[in-house]
């Protein structure tokens, strides 16, 4: 499964969604909102998608794992709108036969979600605000 | 006749144009890389911008891509997910 939400994510949910008596392993990543960046204070994130063309870039992502290693299940859910401080912007579950490749997917499809797919992130500051990787 | 084609702004895109969509006029064989000169033309803060992408229906799309009146359009500045 594979979604955009502006609602709260709830990893039971997606570990429901993953289970499978093929399964001998669940790896989660949850990337989270973390309340500094290089010293500066993050008071909030603000997240924004192109939510059509993120969902196929992600599921392109999602078939290029399929390829590599042996995947029963796949959850990818990116949150969008306001975050505060704890919250939890994305989730990446991957359930697997074998322990190494729902680590080594789980990697992948967060690292290249960072690289390709169309979605921005706004810190902001207690003192100002940035879209990340974006300033001229 | 006089053809316009509307491109999606996002993140900083929008912050420094001030809108989520700008309707451009569209010459005939006119691609991607021209649609870009003309946005950069209009909104000359946007050329600032590093590593700047454009998505045709999408998907990315290189600067010699042609585009049609129909095409949903949107430029993508560099991403920031995860």
């Amino acid at each position: 499964m594979i979604s955009i939400t502006s609602d709260p994510i709830d990893v039971s949910s997606a570990l429901t969604l993953l289970q499978s008596d093929q399964a001998g392993a669940i790896d989660f990543f949850l990337g989270m909102v973390r309340d500094n960046t290089q010293q500066r204070s993050v008071d909030h994130l603000e997240y924004e998608a192109y939510d059509r063309m993120a969902i196929s870039e992600m599921s392109k992502i999602v078939e290029q794992a399929r390829e590599r290693w042996t995947i029963l299940e796949c959850v990818v859910v990116h949150r969008k709108g306001t975050l505060r401080v704890g919250e939890i912007a994305v989730l990446i579950g991957v359930s697997t036969p074998h322990r190494a490749d729902s680590f080594d997917a789980c990697r992948y499809i967060i690292d290249t979600i960072k690289q390709t797919v169309p979605i921005w992130k706004k810190e902001v500051f207690t003192d100002g605000e940035t879209w990340v990787n974006a300033h001229p | 006749m006089n053809t316009q084609i509307s491109v999606l702004l996002f993140g900083i895109t929008r912050d420094l144009t001030g809108q989520s969509a700008v309707a451009l006029p569209l010459s005939e064989g006119a691609r991607v890389g021209d649609l870009l000169d003309s946005l950069y033309t209009q909104f000359p803060d946007l050329a600032r911008i590093r590593s700047m992408m454009v998505a045709v229906n999408g998907e990315y799309a290189e600067p010699d891509q042609a585009l049609f009146a129909s095409d949903e359009v949107a430029l993508i500045p560099p991403v920031s997910g995860g």
